[in-house]
């Protein structure tokens, strides 16, 4: 099996943020496009706002659950300093899609650690790719901050092995139970999603 | 008894057969165990193990139960074996060692329905305290070993475990790992097969464990042990891949055959799937066929030991680590020592960069946030802790817990101290932290001993309704089944009273009140004998608890003191520091907040360390809403 046939995507963040929902999601979408996929991930404290990372893995036929550091394709990160955590895992072409959310532990109010300043201007120093963008305020512009899981996942939508039009399809399923309005509600998410990153990168979101 | 909703009223039919499902190695497990017929499936939670009676649960046509310890898990299990029937537990690696008990004598008695126990190690320890390895349990009980690589696999021998439980009479160990628990990967289902009881029958030699009867069936064991060597010599499982690079030949189990075949796609493997009794012919013939050997095993040097005294050469411990993880990147450095390559050192830009820790820590409103910021106010006391959330009152701010070592230690630890303290700590106070599941785990025969033994402790039983860090399973004092039922609920105060203690000296307190449970605390050190301080408030992430409206910070009101910050709520967060000189010329830093009202729950704990008053409730108009509605 060549390494380059399989996708590695790490989605990382805090508990509670949702960034299993979201790999699971991604994950549905590998499987809808016939691949091999394994997703794995450490949970056991992580609801007690701790660290999470989610490893997604698919291709022709995966092995390892694990994704290694140095050969991320795309990371998905949720949290500003998380994403700098996790930076170390990506390809040297690698992509970080990093959502500006600073949610700041009580070790560092209690001024024990230092949160960084500017964890994407950090990573963009150590030579990564890097697209900082606020998922929060897009989803409050939109009317819900709980849509902001969903443009985390427009954001990585462009950066997949498989048309955006896929994800947006198993996103549409999720919710497809609650009913038109919130169905709507998340097309508008993903697609600003989608346009957040393009527009930063001078590229542009084709329509899903 | 209350009548509760039943939290599962509609269960949706199981996924028809030739389905393929995303399913984690649990769900995988659960699934295999509701197609081979089981009648009874026992387990109490534990990491990485909770989601496979969790999702068994979830399947019509049998008993499944949050037992109280795995203990009788297991006993539970072998019960229904005894009738015939097939027969599950599942608990994760310390879980089993509270069930040896059981295991070490019913792997005499032998099964009679199908007997599996699934057992999941925490390698790397994400959330156990301990990090050991489960196989030797085969060789200590005389028991098979299966390791699955992955879902399927764990689907596919848990199906195969049953039948090879029946065959032998033997109890089957499935032993799992984090990686197959918590990986998701395609599972190709089939049916539920059903499997009538053979029933009980009468049978004193084989099931009544007096020396007599137990002389005449151990020998059987060691019989068993060579019978079950030549299934696994021929066994499907346990697969000699020719490779074409014979350079170094792997012998691997679990997850790190995944990572063998990763790192080294064209290298003789044989992958153990059926892992004890392992086939020392096909090792042989492996051995046989490359120039060098690598043993390949997470954790202990145990097959390579093992296959060391065989008289095969081989190596393994010597170039690879003896704890945590395995991964391509572990062996591809470890392989070319093996083959005297020089070892080129990791690559700089995949180190990590510096970010401060983020530990677990106590969510917002958890009743246990008082009780530690209770316990951090009060001087010259030992507070002995136990396994649970509560744990993380060992962590900052509160630094509120001295010991941790297993389900159910705090009380007899406790007493050890109370007991062997000398003139140096006479004048401390013991104090004892257990959670309600715990309590009920393992934790009242210690309550019983310090009642029964005259100790002078406090103990401070954390009721909050829930198993909270294995994601709020209900308890027998939750009033609730594995189904979300009713089930009939047992009254802590009176338990305790039952063990014991005097029922002036047990108080039931509001976790929320300070004062209150200051003051309980206070009075309940100071006073010799044992007492029990219940502080009960529902887990924040059950349904039970109900949010109140949040709090504010009032800017101008705030003096910066920090009081607030030391409750150690995630919700609240500092927007500017200052240093500022006292009158006395003593300098003192000053730490300004303000509180996240999207988290806020209104649990009131920050308001009462607060001297300026400059916590307040939001206004009722800015209470955060949703506006898309499910």
């Amino acid at each position: 099996m060549s390494a380059d046939q399989i996708t590695n995507i790490l989605v990382c963040g805090i508990g509670g943020q949702g960034v299993m929902t979201a790999t699971e999601i991604l994950a549905e979408a590998a499987i809808a496009e016939g691949h091999d996929v394994k997703k794995t991930e450490v949970a056991g404290m992580a609801q007690r706002g701790g660290v999470v990372t989610s490893h997604l893995r698919f291709g022709p036929k995966v092995l390892s659950p694990q994704i290694e550091p140095g050969t991320v394709q795309v990371l998905l990160g949720f949290e500003g300093a998380e994403a700098l955590r996790w930076s170390h895992y990506l390809r040297p072409d690698g992509l970080a899609l990093v959502n500006n959310a600073r949610l700041v532990p009580p070790v560092v109010e209690l001024g024990l650690f230092d949160y960084p300043e500017d964890p994407a201007g950090q990573m963009r120093a150590a030579g990564r790719r890097v697209v900082s963008f606020d998922a929060l305020s897009i989803a409050r512009d939109l009317g819900e901050i709980r849509l902001g899981n969903t443009v985390m996942l427009g954001a990585i939508a462009d950066y997949l092995p498989f048309a955006p039009d896929v994800l947006q399809n198993c996103i549409d399923q999720r919710f497809a139970r609650k009913g038109a309005t919130v169905v709507e509600a998340n097309r508008r998410a993903f697609a600003a999603g989608r346009e957040a990153v393009a527009t930063q990168l001078g590229t542009s979101a084709t329509p899903a | 008894m209350a009548a509760v909703m039943p939290l599962m009223t509609r269960i949706p039919a199981p996924p028809p057969a030739a389905s393929r499902l995303l399913l984690s190695g649990n769900e995988a497990v659960a699934r295999a165990v509701w197609e081979s017929g089981v009648r009874v499936a026992a387990a109490y939670p534990g990491t990485p193990a909770t989601e496979i009676i969790e999702s068994l649960a979830r399947y019509p046509d049998l008993h499944t139960e949050w037992s109280v310890n795995e203990k009788v898990s297991m006993e539970v299990a072998l019960g229904a074996s005894i009738t015939g029937a097939r027969a599950f537990c599942a608990m994760k690696h310390v879980g089993l060692n509270v069930a040896s008990d059981c295991l070490m004598t019913m792997t005499i008695t032998g099964a009679n329905g199908g007997l599996v126990i699934a057992v999941a190690d925490d390698v790397g320890m994400s959330s156990s305290q301990n990090e050991q390895d489960s196989r030797y349990w085969g060789r200590f009980a005389h028991i098979p070993v299966l390791e699955p690589a992955d879902s399927q696999e764990a689907y596919e021998m848990t199906k195969f475990a049953f039948a090879l439980s029946e065959q032998y009479e033997t109890p089957v160990l499935l032993r799992l790992t984090t990686r197959i628990c918590h990986v998701k990967a395609l599972v190709t289902v089939g049916e539920r097969e059903a499997h009538e009881p053979a029933g009980f029958v009468k049978n004193p030699q084989r099931w009544v464990m007096v020396p007599a009867h137990a002389k005449q069936r151990i020998p059987n064991l060691f019989k068993r042990d060579d019978t079950l060597r030549e299934v696994s010599e021929a066994s499907p499982f346990n697969v000699l891949e020719a490779g074409s690079d014979r350079r170094v030949g792997f012998v691997a189990s679990g997850p790190a055959y995944m990572h063998v075949k990763e790192a080294f796609p064209d290298a003789p493997v044989l992958k153990l799937g059926f892992s004890y009794p392992w086939p020392p012919e096909k090792v042989r013939a492996l051995a046989a066929m490359c120039d060098t050997l690598l043993v390949v095993e997470e954790t202990e040097q145990l097959l390579e030991t093992e296959i060391k005294a065989a008289g095969i050469a081989c190596h393994g411990k010597d170039v690879l680590p003896r704890i945590g993880e395995l991964s391509p990147q572990v062996l591809l450095p470890a392989v070319d020592q093996l083959l005297g390559k020089a070892v080129p050192p990791p690559a700089v830009a995949d180190a990590p960069l510096k970010v401060f820790p983020r530990p677990p820590t106590l969510c917002a409103s958890c009743p246990h946030m008082g009780i530690y910021y209770t316990l951090s106010q009060i001087k010259n006391i030992i507070v002995s802790g136990d396994i649970g959330c509560y744990t993380l009152g060992a962590g900052h701010p509160w630094n509120a817990l001295d010991t941790t070592i297993c389900m159910g230690a705090t009380m007899g630890v406790a007493l050890g101290m109370d007991k062997g303290r000398g003139e140096v700590d006479k004048n401390k106070r013991i104090l004892a932290v257990i959670g309600d599941s715990t309590f009920m785990h393992m934790g009242m025969q210690g309550l019983l001993n310090i009642t029964y033994n005259q100790g002078n402790v406090t103990v401070l039983l954390l009721d909050n309704n829930t198993t909270g860090m294995t994601g709020g399973q209900a308890t027998p004092a939750s009033g609730k089944d594995i189904h979300g039922n009713a089930a009939p609920r047992v009254h802590l105060e009176k338990i305790v009273e039952a063990l014991g203690v005097p029922p002036e000296r047990i108080k039931v307190v509001d976790p929320y009140e300070l004062p209150v449970l200051f003051k309980a605390v206070r009075d309940e050190i100071k006073t010799e004998g044992p007492s029990v301080i219940i502080g009960r408030r529902p887990c924040v992430l059950t349904e039970e608890f109900k949010p109140f409206r949040p709090y504010l910070v009032i800017e101008d009101k705030c003096t910066g003191c920090g009081n607030c910050i030391d409750v150690g709520c995630p919700a609240i967060h500092v927007t500017r520091r200052d240093r500022v000189v006292k009158p006395s010329g003593r300098e003192v830093d000053l730490a300004f907040v303000n509180i996240d009202n999207q988290a806020c729950t209104g649990c009131g704990l920050c308001v009462q360390p607060c001297a300026p008053d400059a916590i307040q409730h939001v206004a009722r108009h800015d209470i955060p809403i949703h506006i898309v509605k499910s």
